[in-house]
């Protein structure tokens, strides 16, 4: 390294014009913008506690599907995938007064190429003496009226889960049979049995349908409310996982704290190794040898075991893990290149001048050498700001994080963890990871754009 | 002379092996320090005592009439004297350096759920018979990046300025992207999507009963690991090996040779080459040094049953005494490879000879 690098100016000013005149600078800040005013959105719509308690209710999320595709997810497959569907505005008529018996029909139409996920009732009701007893009807495209099924209520609040019952699939397998005069070759789901179009083609019948639902209650004070909810294939813009929640909630959410997280490790530890490499270059003798040997130290300790073993071991919340990472790093391999630095700006004239006129040793460090070197350090500290952001996802691939902290890394985990590549739900891990790739990339690009301007030796190159 | 020179190299060999096997001694009673602020490198040994006085008890035939309370008295007792005998009762600094002696002797304790796969419940057999697949996988990937990166860095450094030049400065910033998040890509198109590689694991159920078909079955495992870490690795590596290249061909001697009209490949191996590779390793070395981090990640991603595998498994089942043991062998793995390191770099660099 020679002394070139440290007699070329540039001010903050000037390095910001230089980014803004590259097109990878313009492309990484235009990628920042984005990611910031999404979650200055996201924060300004919610807190993150309550977003985070939200995320950790399992009671919250029951009317949303389960594993559902992003919405444009269709779009690639060319398939128009059904959607939830609440049923909603019943015609509700008496039956008879004495008991008292009311009938709940619900019309409704079904348009979409895949059958629908699921099927449940949600029910609330208020009696005297005994919950009510529904009995459930459906009536196909056909105009064919078949019974599913009759079943009292448990307590006031209740769900009837039509998918999971196998008295239903017996009912659809009869009716199917009926029509096509035989037993059917294919295995009849309920949700298959309640959207075929009862023939050899296992095809998806297009129309309209009616739920009907009759409510024989025990008292005629009793009351009842019922929510059915047909649930569909995709969800929103980020799609659902296996505890039905959005993922763009944990996604906006979880991403400002990931840019933290890397961002405060990235900034700390350069900073501290930039003030130990400094402490150690100015001073010499015993401090420098202690730092160095402290340095080497560090470089042979198992760093991941360690941080695993830590927040295993102890419980730590993210932000107490980051400072268990500033400490493990305290001494890392870049205080060699930057005292290598220290020890060049030592002999510049301009620290000479300093110490005739009697600067203290604080002043010169913090005042005149520091500032010096500052600039070729910041694109490594940009550089190695993504390195942090996939540390907090390999802790949580590894299952040692705080679990109820919606992070990128912990959506990969959970979609690892429920077989997500196995299954087909690509967008699972898909979208957190190019979250993470557009950061990581621009973050880099940044760094490297800013190397160019203040290490000018590999402008050349 | 060529006796006077080995005997230099060894000699700086063993100092830096002295030096190496001090600082790992210092990381090693890191570990335990940390560990056993939360008191689970005591317990680890005195789970073990109990186990061995427990033991004990049940075949000795003079306490067979007792109660199990009575037992218990007495398995108490001998516990605790031999806590005594081991010094186990002195405040931490003396335990601690006790702790230390174990731990390089790799005396490691016993897993509290583990076993290996013969059986074992120790934690070193737990943990050694892994180690051969990790270096197996991580020796492969190493070798292989080092020759690929060195290869194509010389050749962008020839051919400089060109669209292979500019393309691969130009993806170099998807080398932050780490290897085993390549991993998960790949696991999704050439497992999930066009079935033609197995996601992870080290070989085919049932294993192939011939020789060549096991080794065959571990190659095809190894493809997608190795391939998602050269991606990661390559792009920069290609890069940094041809600044030093391009940096070590304005050199003035260089110019020289030029000049006399010596052939391209002459220049290119004893002028650039030679000269460049001494910081080529060292900055090599430390990419391999924190690749060992990936190493981890990387195999549990694929299932590659080596040490990552073990840490991932003790994590999920919570075996302190595993976890405690894997953070000591990765310390002398880490030793070893410094060591490994500076031993190439002393047949390498001749200024360590003088």
């Amino acid at each position: 390294m020679d002394n070139m690098e440290f007699t070329s100016s540039y001010s903050l000013k000037g390095i910001i014009k230089e980014v803004i005149k590259s097109k990878a600078g313009l492309f990484s800040l235009f990628i920042f913008f984005i990611l910031i005013v999404l979650s200055i959105y996201a924060y300004l719509s919610m807190p993150y506690n309550e977003v985070k308690t939200l995320w950790n209710d399992s009671q919250a999320w029951l009317k949303y599907p389960r594993n559902a595709m992003p919405s444009w997810w269709a779009f690639f497959i060319g398939k128009n995938l059904p959607k939830n569907i609440n049923l909603q505005e019943p015609k509700i008529e008496t039956i008879s007064d004495n008991p008292k018996i009311l009938k709940y029909v619900y019309n409704f139409s079904y348009f979409y190429d895949d059958f629908p996920s699921e099927f449940n009732i949600f029910l609330k009701s208020s009696y005297k003496n005994n919950p009510p007893i529904l009995r459930v009807y459906w009536i196909n495209t056909k105009g064919d009226k078949i019974f599913l099924i009759e079943k009292q209520q448990r307590s006031e609040a209740d769900t009837f889960y039509l998918g999971n019952e196998t008295s239903i699939e017996e009912n659809l397998t009869k009716y199917i049979q009926e029509k096509l005069g035989y037993y059917p070759p294919f295995p009849i789901s309920a949700m298959k049995g309640l959207f075929i179009e009862p023939n050899e083609n296992q095809s998806i019948a297009k129309g309209s349908y009616s739920f009907i639902v009759e409510v024989q209650f025990s008292d005629k004070s009793d009351t009842i409310e019922i929510e059915p909810i047909i649930y569909g294939k995709v969800y929103g813009i980020a799609g659902t996982d296996h505890l039905r929640r959005p993922l763009e909630l944990g996604i906006l959410w979880g991403m400002p704290v990931d840019l933290a997280f890397g961002l405060g490790a990235s900034l700390s530890i350069t900073i501290i190794q930039l003030i130990l490499a400094t402490v150690s270059g100015w001073y010499g003798g015993v401090v420098d040898n202690l730092i160095q040997r402290l340095t080497e130290i560090y470089m042979l300790l198992p760093f991941l075991p360690l941080m695993i073993m830590i927040s295993l071991f102890y419980k730590l919340t993210i932000w107490k893990l980051l400072v268990v990472l500033i400490i493990l790093s305290l001494f890392g391999s870049g205080i060699k290149t930057q005292r290598a630095m220290v020890l060049q700006v030592k002999t510049l004239p301009y620290i000479e001048a300093a110490r005739t006129y009697g600067a203290s040793n604080m002043r010169i460090v913090f005042l005149y050498i520091i500032p010096k070197i500052l600039p070729p350090v910041i694109p490594g500290l940009i550089i190695s700001i993504p390195s942090y952001i996939f540390l907090e996802a390999i802790l949580s691939l590894f299952g040692v994080l705080d679990p109820t902290e919606p992070t990128l890394g912990r959506i990969i985990e959970d979609a690892f963890q429920n077989g997500a590549l196995y299954k087909g739900f690509y967008y699972w891990v898909i979208e957190p990871s190019i979250i993470i790739i557009l950061m990581a990339i621009s973050f880099a690009l940044l760094g490297f754009v800013i190397d160019k301007i203040v290490n000018p030796r590999l402008k050349e190159i | 002379m060529k006796i006077k020179e080995l005997k230099k190299i060894l000699l700086y060999f063993l100092k830096r092996a002295v030096a190496i096997f001090i600082t790992v001694a210092i990381a090693i009673y890191l570990t335990i320090v940390i560990a056993n602020a939360g008191g689970y490198v005591d317990k680890i040994v005195e789970d073990e005592i109990r186990m061995s006085v427990a033991m004990n008890i049940r075949n000795d035939p003079t306490i067979r009439g007792y109660t199990d309370e009575q037992k218990q008295k007495i398995i108490e007792s001998r516990v605790r004297n031999e806590l005594r005998r081991r010094g186990l009762d002195q405040p931490f600094f003396i335990r601690s350096i006790y702790h230390l002696k174990r731990a390089l002797l790799l005396d490691l304790g016993t897993a509290t759920t583990m076993t290996s796969d013969s059986g074992s419940m120790l934690v070193k057999n737990i943990i050694l018979e892994r180690i051969p697949l990790s270096i197996l996988l991580f020796t492969t990937i190493t070798l292989l990046e080092f020759f690929i990166t060195l290869y194509l860095g010389l050749k962008l450094s020839r051919s400089y300025g060109s669209f292979l030049d500019k393309l691969i400065v130009y993806l170099s910033p998807l080398s932050t992207i780490p290897g085993w998040f390549y991993g998960i890509f790949l696991i999704m198109i050439f497992y999930s999507w066009i079935h033609i590689l197995p996601p992870g694991g080290f070989m085919d159920f049932p294993p192939p009963t011939d020789f060549l078909g096991k080794v065959l079955s571990v190659l095809k495992h190894m493809i997608l690991p190795v391939s998602s870490w050269l991606l990661s690795f390559l792009f920069l590596g290609a890069y940094s090996q041809r600044n030093f290249f391009l940096i070590y061909s304005t050199e003035d001697y260089v110019e020289v040779a030029k000049a006399k009209g010596l052939p391209d490949k002459i220049i290119e191996r004893k002028y650039i080459l030679k000269p460049a590779l001494p910081p080529i390793v060292t900055s090599f070395a430390l990419a391999l040094i924190s690749s060992w981090m990936g190493a981890i990640v990387t195999e549990s991603i694929f299932n590659w049953p080596g040490l990552g595998m073990v840490l991932f498994r003790a994590i999920g089942s919570f075996d302190a005494p595993v976890i405690v043991g894997i953070t000591v062998i990765y310390a002398y793995l880490l030793g070893a490879t410094v060591l490994l390191l500076d031993f190439i770099y002393a047949l390498i660099d001749p200024r360590v000879r003088i």
